[in-house]
């Protein structure tokens, strides 16, 4: 008898639970929000950053009651699919995302998975948010991609100048993976440099992408005798070998890339041969990160154990669907509606000190603004931390 | 060209340990396993763990990535392909079975130690640096002198303990081996934990060069493959000296032909190409297996 009677209990207390779970998520109606890009292989470190930091704002967002668009509170919900760094798999993610209905999607990750995606995003009215640089994407007729982050082509140019102007840097030497990305960054370095009026001393020597050992590789860079070392497109996981082996093999000029990178990687990989070593990052340096930023990165951390300061750039896609959203309501089901409010739309940036703004740009590089305004923060790394070298804007 | 020696002997002595483990499973059990990478990534890690996060000694972590290894590996070898290999006799279940436990450890890895390049401190500082001839740190030359030592220990081990006879007959012929006595179950997990034990001890060492991260398994399985094809699968003689040749022709390759892009491992997979085609049981193996 009190078996049954426990058993009773029991079932009780799970039809309760059960109950009270339905009723928790029929409070709100689901704004689903996708994301395709790689979280295996050896590039995840690309796409995990970017999907923790949307599963971290829409766990803050749905735990504070949810996300308000047009009178209607929303819960997001954030819908991921993980492409290998594969374009066949990225066009099948991009198809499962149409297929529920999703109209706003975070990445692909990489040059040729955004490439490969635009047809399905275009056809099944998707925006989708690339970390790609290629033009085309975001050129005319190419109406469905906005570029999440700033490109290499507009912050090379600005770190070469600025190393021009304060370090007397007249020569430099790139150095690549050989794969798409990272050389078509390299040659947009080459380019932007030699406009500048600097010496090329090398730009031909690349690696395979899962090289463990720079040594070798770097060896007839450092014969080159450049003041500039430039990791083009380089990796989080290559950055720290590459940097120690250049400072081993005795480079006393500065190094450089145009890719986000975390501190933390570049400390235990590289400890003090990285200080001085120049990145491209968001806003999480102390001088500039709001407490909305802060306060991000703490929920981020408290979430899945450790922050990644990739994460400083990644947060700002899914802020900029809602806030367009927002700003639209009509948009939620019609990416024309969007794509029209993106030439006046802007917001505060709530996650930098100061009067930012959230916009869309890209008028100089694209012709039509398809890029989110994520500000150009050059950072430099200085004892296991970023210190901000300076910041401006992309038009 | 001191350099691209320095660095070929470098390259050559951690490339050997790699292919050692691997050579070793086929040896004994005939079973290519597609995981070998997985496990010196996870030999990383762990070391990672011990040295680069809890601050044990170097030493004592790298015992941690061999023991922790070991135990996979009989674990592995006991639960996993001595099942397959007793209830199938085609070759193809094992190398299935192979590349579905490398696909659950990247799972595994990516679960239990993230997505980050994790790298660990110097264990010794300093750089060698003759004239600028030479360049070396310190901490390479120790590596490469410590897995030179663990290749002549391991070869030790084959050559004069009673575990190494009986695995060395096991390799030679199973039957004959269970014949004079072997307990051919017993040393297949021994031989296979011994494998796995020298991948976690690998991938203990070089974290402390290269770092490691989870997208490193694949690349490294496919590099200790194609050591053991030039050396002869199975022979373990062939695994060292197929990992000097890799390590020499990377060396001599990246330092002649940079100007021509990345070019060396096509130039490697060709060679490779054309060498199989003319022997095809490698440098050391034997026309019949």
């Amino acid at each position: 008898m009190q078996r049954r009677t426990l058993m009773k209990a029991a079932l009780t207390a799970i039809t309760m639970t059960a109950l009270q779970a339905t009723t928790a998520l029929a409070e709100n109606t689901v704004l689903k929000i996708g994301f395709v890009g790689v979280t295996s292989g050896p590039a995840a470190a690309w796409g995990i950053s970017n999907q923790r930091s949307m599963e971290a704002r829409a766990s803050w967002i749905n735990e504070t009651g949810g996300y308000t668009i047009g009178g209607t509170t929303y819960d997001i919900e954030i819908v991921s699919f993980d492409d290998q760094k594969d374009p066949k798999r990225a066009i099948a993610g991009m198809e499962k995302m149409a297929q529920e209905g999703i109209h706003y999607v975070v990445g692909p990750n990489v040059d040729d998975g955004a490439a490969a995606v635009r047809p399905v995003a275009e056809a099944n009215g998707i925006m989708y948010f690339p970390y790609a640089f290629p033009k085309s994407l975001y050129q005319a007729p190419a109406s469905n991609a906005v570029l999440g982050m700033v490109a290499n082509y507009q912050s090379g140019p600005a770190i070469y100048k600025y190393l021009m102007d304060e370090k007397g840097v007249k020569t430099v030497a790139f150095i690549a993976a050989n794969e798409s990305d990272p050389l078509s960054q390299r040659d947009g370095g080459v380019e932007a440099a030699t406009a500048l009026g600097m010496e090329v001393v090398s730009a031909n020597v690349t690696y395979q992408v899962d090289t463990t050992d720079f040594t070798p590789v770097l060896t007839p860079v450092m014969r080159s005798r450049p003041d500039l070392l430039v990791l083009s497109g380089v990796s989080p996981a290559n950055a720290p070998q590459l940097i120690r082996s250049a400072r081993e093999l005795g480079f006393q000029g500065v190094i450089s890339t145009e890719t986000a990178q975390d501190a933390g990687v570049l400390a235990e990989g590289a400890g003090d041969l990285a200080n001085g070593f120049i990145s491209v990052g968001g806003a999480s340096t102390p001088e500039l990160a709001s407490p909305m930023m802060n306060e991000f990165v703490q929920r981020y951390t408290d979430m899945f154990g450790e922050y990644n300061d990739e994460s400083n750039t990644k947060v700002y896609a899914l802020e900029y669907i809602l806030e367009t959203l927002k700003a639209d309501p009509s948009a939620i089901t019609d990416v024309d509606a969007f794509q029209a409010i993106m030439d006046t739309f802007e917001a505060p940036n709530p996650y930098m000190n100061g009067d930012a703004k959230l916009r869309y740009v890209g008028m100089s590089s694209f012709g039509q603004k398809r890029q989110v305004s994520v500000p150009l923060v050059v950072n430099v790394y200085q004892d296991g931390e970023f210190k901000t070298l300076f910041v401006a804007e992309v038009d | 060209m001191e350099q691209i020696l320095a660095n070929g002997v470098y390259l050559g002595s951690q490339y050997a340990m790699i292919a050692l483990g691997l050579t070793l499973i086929f040896a004994l059990m005939n079973v290519l396993n597609f995981a070998h990478g997985q496990m010196y990534v996870i030999g990383g890690f762990v070391t990672y763990t011990f040295y680069g996060h809890w601050g044990v000694p170097f030493i004592l972590a790298l015992v941690m990535s061999c023991v922790t290894l070991a135990i996979l590996g009989a674990l592995i070898e006991r639960y996993l392909f001595a099942p397959v290999i007793k209830g199938s006799a085609r070759e193809e279940s094992t190398m299935l079975l192979a590349a579905g436990i490398a696909f659950f450890l990247d799972a595994v890895i990516l679960l239990v130690f993230g997505e980050k390049q994790r790298g660990v401190p110097k264990i010794v500082d300093g750089v060698f640096n003759w004239d600028f001839r030479l360049i070396m740190p310190y901490d390479r030359i120790l590596i490469c002198v410590l897995a030179i030592l663990s290749i002549v220990a391991f070869i030790a081990l084959m050559q004069y303990t009673k575990t190494g006879r009986a695995l060395r007959a096991l390799a030679q012929d199973r039957t004959a081996a269970q014949l004079m006595g072997v307990n051919v179950d017993r040393y297949s997990m021994i031989g296979f934990a011994l494998g796995a034990m020298l991948a976690g001890l690998v991938g203990g060492l070089l974290v402390t060069i290269t770092g490691v991260n989870l997208g490193m398994g694949g690349a490294t399985s496919i590099k200790a493959f194609m050591m053991v094809m030039i050396g002869g699968a199975g022979v373990i003689s062939g695994a060292i000296w197929g990992g000097i040749i890799l390590g020499f022709m990377e060396a001599i390759g990246l330092a002649l032909l940079y100007q021509y892009g990345d070019i060396t491992y096509l130039v490697i997979f060709v060679s490779l190409m054309i060498f199989l085609a003319v022997r095809p049981q490698g440098l050391m193996g034997k026309p019949w297996g």
